[in-house]
């Protein structure tokens, strides 16, 4: 800990800081473990608990200015990549400064929505205490308000990761993401509708930020949302106007407005596909659990890590990958650890892997293709009505440990959900 | 400036959510005026444990006033951390603070500083200045307690023929006094200035005895007709409070104080409790001697914060939810609404602060 004591009769003061959800028991159990961890006992879970929380105490403790300088840097890059982009589109009348403008432009949208925009919306970037880079005051290049996002995502789909009926989602109505949903004729059109979305995601992404399901079901008034369409209409604007009207209308000074638009809206959607496809790895790909609200009912700090494990994919592939995933490739890790400055779940994942290993739980992880692929697999075969006897498992993502014990699958719908 | 508003309004739609000027900073460190910075431009080495540091303030700051602090925030280990500290330079010019290393960001500012280096500031402050017309001036200060003065000392001697100014400085050793050179100089130039030090570990020295008036009267005979200014440790100041109080019969003596430091009352701390800051979303079990203001910082919190001791009221947080204890008094408040210094108020069970 870093002494902040500023006068002496405040010497030997006990600061402790604990995160903040869950607030958990530390012993104790559920009523039922889900099938996967069900070979554990009460006290293998929270030896289990304590160790990941060493884990966290270890990276909190060593947390410094190389990370600090880390994120510094990523902003930096960022930053000049949109400028350098936007500028070379003013002159995209040339192919080549089209494909270049784009392409920076492009890069830019991911590094600012993932491994910056998403993480600093965390806190995991808080501890510096720049007013700059927190999650208080950032604001992202993307449709949806920060705020409503942060709602949405880091309280109710953190908090309640992968429990059915709890942690909702905007494609309950539109995609068929779960054998457990009735199929129904429309879902047919699932492939279809995933194709769109994939590259309009900010929007379904604001969309699903408004909480129209909680408000049909009363749980959020009409003045609140309202507000957030008040918010979500603002921000929308200024993003449009950004990119649709201020940066071809700059271009065309150099004869360049009609490229520059399509250059623009070509990064918002290469932008929009890649973070659909880095989402889809984290929750979708085949070995992923979902719960029960019986399953975390008296859930230990240790069953809590268990079940954001057992509830997320990770990505493998280069540092590159992990960069332009923001991390999200560490799936498992980030859910684990939330607001862990994300260049260092590199190194988390190594020991959670480890303790994975140790107590005979999956830890589901595989190359991009075959993640996103075994995600559009879904899809696809969740458009069909369910075959009686087929046990509707195709492809099954390789997991640390080999055998698992047989369970009930459950899926979530969960189309449009950031991870 | 309506023009250079209007650029900056189309640059803007270019570069929402942020700001040109996050763009801009890329080249230039300073060009934010979202958060006040300074960059270092000479750093000077006083004694063995001082060290003087000039900056070029960015754009927001107002000139400073002789004898007023700053707010400085620095990064150590990747971590913002904010004290104040009086402005050593004389008033007109480049700002300048004199630090003394004594605790965690005192040590690492005078020892790590580097021309170049990014300080954040917060606009000078405070009403430890000069009198608003001409009268004979004595200044008594203790070790780092001189910095201000020597702000007062620097804009006013060599400018007024007509100032009168004595200065009684206690230091441990003439190489712990800081600004020692410039002035006895500034004393040899200027008759306006006599300066007078007082050393407590050189031969036969001891501490300046503020108990009666005999060490004053031997130093100052006509002390009690000066409008004086002490600034120091808090026992220095508190027996100078005393001894001014008990002196001033015909009601003349006029004593102003600066601090560095809360007089907290000790064993104030009890049992603490779950601070909560519901804005931020942050969480923290704190004891009941820790300021709420150190709490919300240890949690990543950006708190605001000014003179952390109870008198710039720059930390007002409204308070949600809990009772909080007055660290100077043991007093335990709080009411719904209320606004809390965090700076010298710690919990005194769960809190929840609208932060
Ligand atoms: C209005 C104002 C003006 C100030 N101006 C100056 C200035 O010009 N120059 C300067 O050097 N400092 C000045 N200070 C003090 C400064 O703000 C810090 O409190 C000081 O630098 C110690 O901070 P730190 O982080 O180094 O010590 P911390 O790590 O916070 O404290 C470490 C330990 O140092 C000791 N300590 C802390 N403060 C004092 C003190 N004032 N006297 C004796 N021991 C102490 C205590 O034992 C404390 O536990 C000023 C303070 C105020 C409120
Ligand atoms: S910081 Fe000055 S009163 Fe609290």
């Amino acid at each position: 800990m870093t002494a902040t004591l500023n006068k002496p009769a405040t010497q030997g003061q006990s600061l402790q800081v604990r995160p903040r959800k869950p607030v958990l028991a530390a012993t104790g159990g559920p009523s039922v473990r889900p099938a996967a961890a069900a070979h554990l006992s009460d006290a293998d879970v929270e030896r289990l608990g304590q160790e990941l929380d060493a884990v966290r105490d270890r990276i909190i403790a060593s947390r410094g200015a190389k990370d600090a300088a880390y994120i510094r840097r990523v902003i930096a890059v960022q930053r000049t990549l949109e400028l350098a982009g936007r500028a070379t589109l003013l002159f995209s009348k040339r192919k080549s400064a089209f494909f270049a403008g784009t392409a920076m432009l492009s890069v830019a949208k991911i590094l600012e929505n993932m491994e910056i925009g998403h993480n600093v919306l965390h806190g995991q970037w808080d501890w510096m205490r720049d007013p700059d880079i927190h999650s208080t005051t950032w604001e992202w290049d993307f449709v949806t308000p920060a705020a409503a996002w942060k709602h949405t995502h880091n309280d109710l789909h953190h908090t309640w990761t992968n429990v059915l009926g709890k942690d909702k989602d905007v494609g309950y109505s539109t995609l068929r993401m779960s054998d457990e949903q009735p199929w129904q004729p429309h879902n047919i059109l699932n492939p279809a509708i995933n194709m769109v979305l994939a590259p309009f995601f900010e929007w379904g992404i604001a969309i699903y930020d408004l909480e129209l399901e909680a408000w049909k079901e009363g749980e959020k008034s009409t003045d609140d949302l309202k507000k957030s369409l008040k918010a979500l209409g603002k921000k929308a604007a200024r993003q449009a106007a950004k990119d649709y009207v201020a940066t071809p209308g700059a271009a065309a000074v150099f004869g360049s407005g009609k490229q520059a638009l399509i250059g623009t809206f070509t990064a918002n959607a290469i932008r929009n596909v890649w973070a659909h496809s880095v989402i889809f790895c984290g929750h979708f790909p085949d070995g992923v659990d979902v719960f029960t609200e019986e399953e975390i009912e008296g859930e230990t700090r240790g069953d809590w890590y268990i079940r954001q494990m057992l509830g997320s994919a990770n990505i493998s592939g280069s540092k590159l990958l992990h960069l332009m995933t923001g991390n999200l490739s560490h799936q498992i890790e980030h859910h684990c650890f939330p607001d862990l400055p994300s260049n260092r779940y590199y190194e988390v994942a190594v020991e959670v892997r480890e303790i994975c290993e140790r107590y005979g739980l999956p830890y589901t992880t595989g190359p991009m293709p075959r993640q996103v692929g075994q995600a559009w697999a879904k899809v696809f075969r969740l458009a069909l009505p369910p075959k009686r006897t087929a046990t509707a498992r195709i492809n099954q993502a390789p997991t640390v440990r080999a055998p698992r014990p047989a369970r009930a699958s459950f899926r979530l719908p969960q189309a449009a959900r950031v991870v | 400036m309506a023009q250079i508003r209007a650029l900056r309004r189309m640059a803007s739609l270019l570069t929402t959510p942020l700001a040109p000027e996050d763009f801009l900073a890329l080249v230039n460190p300073l060009a934010s005026t979202r958060q006040l910075r300074g960059v270092v431009t000479k750093v000077v080495r006083e004694t063995a444990d001082s060290t003087t540091i000039h900056f070029h303030p960015g754009r927001g700051w107002n000139a400073h006033a002789a004898g007023q602090w700053a707010r400085i925030g620095v990064e150590i280990d990747g971590v913002r951390q904010w004290r104040s500290y009086s402005l050593s330079a004389a008033a007109g010019h480049d700002p300048a603070i004199t630090v003394t290393a004594i605790g965690f960001v005192s040590t690492a500012l005078a020892r790590d500083t580097k021309v170049g280096d990014i300080l954040f500031l917060n606009v000078p402050q405070g009403d430890f200045v000069l009198p608003a017309h001409p009268r004979p001036l004595l200044m008594l200060t203790a070790g780092s307690g001189l910095t201000p003065v020597m702000s007062m000392i620097r804009t006013l001697v060599p400018r007024r023929p007509d100032a009168d100014v004595v200065l009684i400085h206690s230091a441990r050793t003439a190489a712990d006094a800081l600004f020692r050179d410039e002035l006895l100089e500034l004393a040899d130039q200027f008759p306006g200035l006599t300066v007078r030090h007082w050393y407590t570990r050189e031969e036969g020295g001891r501490r300046l005895d503020l108990t009666d008036p005999t060490d004053l009267e031997t130093l100052c005979p006509d002390w009690r007709s000066r409008a004086a200014y002490a600034c120091g440790p808090s026992d220095f100041l508190d027996a100078a409070t005393e001894l001014w109080e008990h002196s001033g019969d015909d009601g003349q003596a006029q004593l102003t104080i600066e601090r560095f430091a809360p007089v907290l009352l000790p064993g104030t701390g009890g049992a603490g409790g779950l601070v909560t800051f519901e804005k931020s979303d942050k969480e923290v079990e704190a004891g009941g001697d820790v300021p709420l203001l150190d709490a919300g910082e240890e949690c990543g919190v950006v708190m605001p914060s000014g003179c952390r001791m109870g008198i710039c009221r720059s930390c007002l947080t409204p308070l949600v939810a809990g009772k909080v204890r007055d660290l100077r008094t043991g007093e335990v408040h709080g009411d719904e609404g209320e606004l809390i210094q965090t700076c010298i108020n710690a919990a005194a069970g769960p809190v929840h602060l609208d932060i």
